[in-house]
């Protein structure tokens, strides 16, 4: 290893201990992913308090809370603060943290690039949410923001300043990760001995490159619209409604797909390392992530099947939406698999993977069941959808980012969370998110329409029984809050350096916690300590 | 020309009274509105509205079989490969058969779903051969309906607008101390779910609706008719029906169209043809003498027989 005549001394100093030095002017991938983290944590309550105005309202027939168009701000602002706020940044957060400690690399490509895009959304936000206290309200239209509804509500101007700024935020984070992934690894790492996870956000930092400059562009149509005399999308002006919902779609969904690509990779990491078995099929996992992200660029329509396409389109984009439970359906039978045989324990990150795995495919099952163009008429803009979406989204994404929290938290911090409340905070989750999102299927089956505040007293059983699961699961995210901080604040048992039995890779090589620099030397590759061992097949 | 319709018949028949039949208990069929605890969605009351009511059952039961494969599998996993038994983790991670077959099993099943799916679209496509027009346009909050032609003759005249009931507006207002468990319609709860007029349209009649907006982008939607549709301002979009049953189905818009998108339900009541015929009748008798006064200057997208309507 000839690496000594590049070694820089600065690189063995500890964090700067001046506070604002080290946090604000960070240039580290521990800390600026530390900060992503904290930030999309904040997020998530913000954007859960949301939710729990909505859950309140419809709790019972009759409007008791709020009006209909504050309503309507809570359900637009819920969804803009959870997708670009809460589990965008949580993966950016993690991918900072681990990629660079997985593939063996000193730091990120773009140290100081990394500061800019994480400290742009802090901004972006105070923006977005500002717009509750304005004088034309927030943004109401839906966080698709379909025009001509949007066009109609104040706030167009800094809703669409604040999504500019964060697709800037995720471009520059996206080159980032790529510029890492491709020139940072240690030698020896080839791109097929890399973990599943790193793998899962190069393709999603592609994904990220190629579809936020479209959302920028429709936004900016929207924005020409309202203030400059265009008439893209207004059809008195010769424009079409529904070119917006095609651009919007073909941002909108590689962007769901952003947002479970890595999850899928953390998964792949947390049950093989509790199975005590390589990942079953590497390659094909690696490859199914792959057509997944090119499926998704070929499927936008699917969203759309109610606009009155043509019917060759309203075809082509069922089959192209059919054919995504292929791959994903390898990935799931690859996970079981991989426990199959194994040697399992049931951590806290195992439990939540486990419930990943089940209730993620429950949602992909009702992603099958609305890619089928004739019942989509009838489940399109139901509840059945929004029961659809937050099953992959919530115990999708979000349980993977818990997972993988779980996961990686003793070593970041150098200590064990506590078992026991980690283990607490599994089963009110799990329980109580099933209470919350399975009635919503029933509900959209009947004919509830989403995003309305009051229904029927037919409804009402059911939207009890959903919004008592959904206080609850609320509460349990407070446990997490706790166990967080009790492991980096009050926990007083360390964490060995390779915390888990199982647990294969580079980022177990590093003390716990992680010091502040690691890789001054690149780290010799060992094939059987790779989290997927040998690939030879 | 071969479509994989699921329009029930011969050997198709068959599968579908095995798949369909057995979830079918679950939601209770042909029932016009929502009921408390429903579970399935609606077997519908139109010609077409078996189609996404027997895809959607089909669908469900093969999701309910993978999922107890898959999941059984799991907890046979989780069961017997922990650690706790004394499991050993052994060390193979591939298996190209096992690969190949869960490649292939999921296209297959995947192949016969798209079969029949495709088939229900190419009939819900085919709006040719209708015997009667009605256009839909929506506004924020309500929707209007004239009527176009009916068995080839034009209607003049008849078109009105259509919004949510006085009792369900007043009810639903924040603080009102009103109970919307009180508000019935022939013994029916209707809250939300009732207009001041219905849109009335004989059984057994092929009819084809046009639908546009006049503001925003709504959606038509009646759950007992199979489907729904955007309404698009600028844009004209086509579908069908043919009722098969008479009775009052309803159904809301199902697009966000603003702060009262929650307030705007559809009510169809569908009647006997000869009944439709003497209503039709009086309406154009009623409202032909003089412009009708109800009916608000607004723009219509071109029509042929809706000009002296606006």
């Amino acid at each position: 290893m000839a690496h000594a005549a590049t070694h820089d001394h600065h690189d063995h100093h500890g964090a700067p201990s001046n506070f604002f030095v080290r946090w604000c002017m960070s240039t580290n991938h521990k800390d600026i992913g530390t900060l992503y983290l904290v930030f999309a944590l904040t997020m998530f309550f913000i954007g859960g308090s949301f939710a729990m105005v909505i859950r309140a309202e419809l709790f019972k027939p009759g409007l008791q809370l709020v009006q209909p168009y504050f309503f309507n701000e809570m359900t637009t602002m819920h969804a803009l603060v959870m997708i670009f706020g809460a589990v965008m940044p949580a993966f950016v957060g993690l991918g900072n943290w681990m990629i660079p400690l997985m593939i063996g690399a000193p730091d990120m490509a773009l140290p100081r690039m990394n500061n800019l895009s994480f400290w742009i959304m802090p901004f972006a936000f105070a923006l977005l949410l500002s717009t509750l206290f304005t004088a034309g309200g927030a943004p109401a239209g839906g966080w698709t923001m379909y025009p001509p509804l949007a066009l109609q509500g104040g706030s167009v101007a800094q809703m669409v300043f604040a999504i500019h700024l964060m697709g800037i935020s995720s471009i520059m984070g996206a080159i980032n990760i790529i510029a890492t992934i491709l020139n940072m690894r240690a030698p020896g790492m080839d791109l097929l001995k890399m973990p599943v996870f790193v793998w899962s956000w190069l393709i999603t930092a592609f994904l990220l490159i190629a579809v936020m400059p479209v959302l920028a562009g429709a936004v900016t149509m929207l924005l020409t619209d309202k203030y400059f005399g265009t008439s893209f999308f207004n059809a008195a002006g010769g424009g079409d409604p529904v070119l917006y919902q095609h651009i919007f779609w073909f941002f909108g969904h590689p962007e769901v797909y952003i947002m479970i690509l890595p999850a899928f990779g953390i998964i792949s990491e947390v049950i093989p390392t509790f199975a005590r078995k390589p990942i079953f099929g590497y390659k094909a996992m690696v490859f199914a992530i792959a057509s997944i992200a090119f499926l998704s660029f070929i499927v936008w329509a699917h969203h759309m099947f109610a606009v009155g396409l043509p019917l060759g389109a309203e075809v082509f984009f069922m089959y192209a939406t059919m054919l995504i439970a292929v791959p994903t359906g390898v990935k799931v039978f690859n996970w079981v698999s991989t426990m199959w045989g194994g040697s399992m324990t049931f951590e806290t990150p195992m439990l939540f993977a486990i419930a990943f795995v089940i209730l993620f495919t429950i949602g992909g099952f009702s992603g099958l069941m609305l890619a089928l163009a004739p019942a989509d008429f009838q489940y399109h803009d139901t509840y059945f959808v929004v029961a659809h979406f937050h099953y992959v989204l919530v115990t999708g994404a979000v349980f993977a980012i818990i997972s993988g929290t779980y996961y990686w938290l003793p070593k970041w911090t150098g200590r064990m969370y506590s078992e026991f409340w980690g283990k607490m905070h599994f089963w009110n989750s799990v329980i109580w998110v099933n209470v919350l999102f399975f009635p919503q299927h029933f509900l959209g089956l009947a004919g509830m329409p989403r995003r309305i505040p009051d229904y029927n007293v037919a409804f009402a059983n059911f939207n009890m029984i959903s919004s008592i699961g959904g206080f609850l699961f609320g509460a349990s995210q407070l446990i997490f809050v706790g166990v967080v901080i009790h492991a980096v604040w009050g926990s007083k048992k360390k964490a060995t350096d390779r915390v888990w039995e199982g647990a294969k890779g580079l980022e177990w090589t590093v003390p716990s916690p992680a010091p502040f620099h690691t890789f001054d030397v690149p780290p010799v590759i060992n094939d059987d300590e790779l989290a997927h061992g040998h690939v030879d097949h | 020309m071969t479509s994989g319709g699921i329009k029930p018949h011969g050997i198709k028949r068959a599968v579908l009274a095995g798949l369909g039949g057995a979830l079918a208990l679950f939601g209770g069929s042909a029932m016009a509105n929502p009921k408390p605890w429903q579970l399935n969605m609606t077997r519908g009351a139109s010609e077409w509205s078996s189609v996404p009511y027997h895809l959607n059952n089909i669908a469900l039961g093969v999701c309910v079989g993978i999922g107890i494969l898959v999941f059984g599998a799991m907890f046979i996993a989780m069961f017997r490969f922990r650690k706790s038994r004394g499991a050993v983790a052994e060390k193979w991670t591939h298996n190209t058969m096992l690969e190949v077959v869960w490649t292939t099993v999921p296209v297959i099943i995947l192949i016969t779903l798209a079969y029949l799916a495709t088939g229900g679209l190419t009939s819900f496509a085919n709006t040719t051969g209708s015997q009667m027009t009605v256009k839909v346009t929506g506004y924020q909050w309500k929707w209007r309906y004239d009527y176009v032609d009916y068995k080839g003759k034009a209607i003049d005249h008849v078109g009105f607008m259509s919004k949510l009931d006085r009792l369900s507006d007043e009810t639903r207002q924040l603080d009102s101390g009103m109970d919307p468990n009180a508000v019935q319609t022939d013994g029916e709860n209707t809250y939300l779910l009732n207009v001041d007029k219905p849109l009335v349209v004989p059984v057994g009649t092929k009819i084809r609706f046009v639908i546009t907006a006049g503001d925003v982008i709504h959606s038509w939607w009646v759950p007992a008719l199979g489907w729904k549709m955007d309404a698009i301002p600028g844009i004209v979009n086509a579908a069908w029906t043919n009722i098969e049953k008479p009775g009052v189905y309803r159904g809301q818009c199902a697009e966000l169209c603003g702060q009262d998108h929650g307030f705007m339900p559809i009510v169809v009541k569908a009647v006997p043809k000869a009944e439709f015929e003497q209503w039709l009748a009086q309406q154009e008798a009623a409202n032909a003498p003089k412009p009708a006064a109800a009916a608000p200057a607004t723009a219509q997208a071109t029509t042929p027989a809706q000009g002296n309507q606006g």
